[in-house]
């Protein structure tokens, strides 16, 4: 069977702003602040950028380069990536978790998106009407648990603009029409409009936070500086208890300051004491640099299988080399000068220090920033602008997630753009509106993230880079890399795709797995794992059908496709 | 904020601002390299 009519990138510069726009999400913004806090400022600095060197670049390059080499060939879907490359009848069946992850990531995806577009919204709304503004983290708290049903089940299927079920039918809709405008007039159009409105939004909160001073002279030490010292400054002055745990972290300008502030605090604490991390101590934690590692992992979408679909359809005459260092950069310069700069001084500005630590991804974002943007000047303009930036990161992401699906639909049974968008349409409008319905405690969106969004990501990056170095080789990867090419890479880069990167990649899974999955240190397994196994939870197991019944039905997808038949007759 | 913390903050991101225009100016700046041929097959070599 001939290959279907093949789309393709109208520009170079187009297919970095998708592959940027793909990797640019709420994790820049939100995730890698509150992570390069907790972990010691600038010591998490210095794991993150190894981090980049060694697994982040270098996995990126290995799907730039593969996915061209097999989009060059007729190939556009991760498991035809697979197919071409290792003559192995099953290698395609490997390659299909390249359509999975994207897919059911997809599911859930969205509906963080609703929430962002919902919030841009009610600022927007807030903007007119005062009285919608959030007068304190608990208000904030509140609005976001009715907003997104984690009370009950179904109750965030609520027809009203301050519930998730408008704004989700919303971007699932969008989502699915941009999408069916195929490659170039799809998703590279909204890449190309909506990468420089958000970099010129993200500039204009910046400059926004970076002037809040002082907001409250009843609080002297809530500021900016602050907020900026908890976030980058290498050594930390901690009051920890007799258990070791810690009980608050001071942050001040002046050492000594800092110093007696925090005596202050711990003589005030029975049993309490002070403790001061430098730099070297923080490194010497193995959790550090399981999290620097973690961020510079997801934040970069490499393992997405997103990276292999958009390369294959990349020109030769397209610099890979370079454009992966494009979007990679683009990645970097939104998450550490834009996300590292934005949130947590804003937050800390309002709140103190104490009022922000410890507050996961969706605890920031969504129950302590909106309260803060409300408080501050012109806030409603500005809480509009900078949820808008969240939306568009948000749905550049999204739409990076269909195509892989839409790609193997098309390349394993021919069926055209208007078949694949209907029947992945279909698929993951059940997907997400499972997602939407069991809210409670948002466990559904939980457990996929973890075991889709996090374990899989782990699994396929791995093969990923195993298959580059080892199988497809590294000498036809290499000059795969550089064909077309208008920089070269140094040639100390090759041992790391061989050696270094799988090496440091297979012992931050472990680390990971056996942190997580397995509970190794903790008093009692993850939470993921006994509510499958100890509690039985009924959403954790209808969670796992659901990836089943995906995984299932795309690997039925690919037996039954003649093309592949063919090429291995 | 504390001067070590500035000097991190100012090296961080510094470094992916520089890297971020670099990177911009060499894709509006350089024209991609030649094609080469395409080896006949790839999928059983």
């Amino acid at each position: 069977m001939a290959p279907p009519p093949r789309d393709s990138w109208g520009s170079r510069l187009g297919v970095i702003l998708a592959v940027a726009g793909s990797a640019v999400g709420l994790g820049n913004f939100i995730r890698f602040p509150g992570q390069a806090a907790q972990f010691g400022g600038g010591a998490f600095m210095i794991a993150y950028a190894i981090s980049f060197l060694i697994i982040g670049l270098p996995i990126g390059w290995a799907e730039w380069a593969m996915g061209r080499y097999a989009g060059q060939r007729g190939y556009h879907s991760a498991a035809g990536v697979f197919h071409c490359l290792i003559p192995w009848r099953g290698s395609k069946y490997i390659g299909v978790i390249g359509a999975i992850i994207p897919l059911v990531i997809f599911m859930y995806y969205v509906v963080i998106e609703a929430w962002t577009l919902g919030y841009t919204v009610r600022f927007v709304r807030a903007f007119f009407d005062p009285a919608l503004r959030f007068q304190t983290v608990a208000d904030s708290q509140a609005y976001f648990g009715r907003f997104v049903g984690s009370a009950a089940d179904g109750s965030a299927l609520r027809l009203d603009l301050d519930s998730l079920l408008p704004w989700l039918a919303v971007v699932v809709v969008i989502n699915l029409v941009l999408i069916y405008r195929g490659i170039s007039a799809g998703i590279q159009k909204v890449c190309e409009i909506g990468m420089p409105v958000l970099l010129v939004l993200s500039l204009l909160v910046l400059a926004r936070v970076l002037t809040l001073g002082t907001p409250d002279p009843a609080f002297p030490e809530r500021n900016v500086s602050t907020g900026l010292g908890y976030m980058w400054n290498p050594g930390k002055t901690l009051v920890v208890g007799e258990d070791g745990g810690t009980i608050a972290e001071v942050v001040d300008a002046d050492m000594v300051r800092q110093r007696e502030r925090a005596e202050a605090m711990a003589a005030a604490t029975p049993g309490a004491r002070v403790e001061r991390r430098t730099m070297l101590s923080q490194l010497a934690d193995p959790d550090l640099w399981l999290a620097a590692a973690g961020q510079i992992f997801f934040s970069l979408s490499v393992g997405f299988g997103v990276i292999l679909v958009y390369a294959s359809y990349v020109g030769p005459r397209d610099d890979i080399v370079l454009s992966g260092l494009t979007a990679s950069a683009t990645n970097e310069f939104c998450e550490v000068a834009l996300g590292g700069l934005i949130t947590l001084p804003a937050a800390v500005a309002f709140l103190g220090v104490a009022g922000v630590a410890g507050q996961g991804t969706f605890g920031l974002g969504f129950n302590v920033l909106p309260m803060v943007f409300s408080a501050m000047p012109a806030g409603s303009l500005f809480g509009a602008m900078f949820f808008l930036v969240l939306f568009i990161a948000a749905i550049t992401s999204s739409l990076s997630m269909l195509q892989p699906g839409i790609a193997l639909l098309e390349e394993a049974l021919g069926i055209g753009r208007k078949g694949s968008v209907g029947l992945l349409g279909t698929l993951t409008a059940l997907g997400t509106g499972f997602v939407a319905w069991f809210s409670r405690d948002l466990k559904a969106l939980d457990t996929l993230d973890f075991w889709v969004g996090t374990f899989l990501i782990f699994v396929l990056a791995m093969i990923q880079i195993v298959l580059f170095g080892w199988a497809f080789g590294i000498e036809r990867g290499w000059e795969e890399l550089h064909r077309g090419g208008a920089i070269r890479l140094p040639r100390f880069f090759r041992p790391i795709f061989r050696y270094v990167c799988p090496g440091f990649l297979v012992t931050i899974f472990v680390l990971w797995f056996l942190e997580n999955v397995v509970g190794l240190g903790r008093t009692e397994p993850s939470s993921y794992v006994a509510d499958l196994f100890e509690k039985g939870e009924p959403v954790a197991w209808l969670c796992i059908g659901v990836v089943l019944v995906v995984s299932v039905g795309l690997a039925v997808t690919i037996a039954s496709s003649k093309r592949y038949a063919d090429d291995e007759a | 904020m504390q001067p070590a913390g500035l000097l991190v903050m100012a090296v961080s991101v510094g470094a992916v601002m520089t890297l971020f225009l670099w990177c911009v100016w060499q894709v509006l700046t350089r024209p991609s390299g030649e094609v080469e041929e395409l080896p006949d097959d790839h999928r059983r070599s």
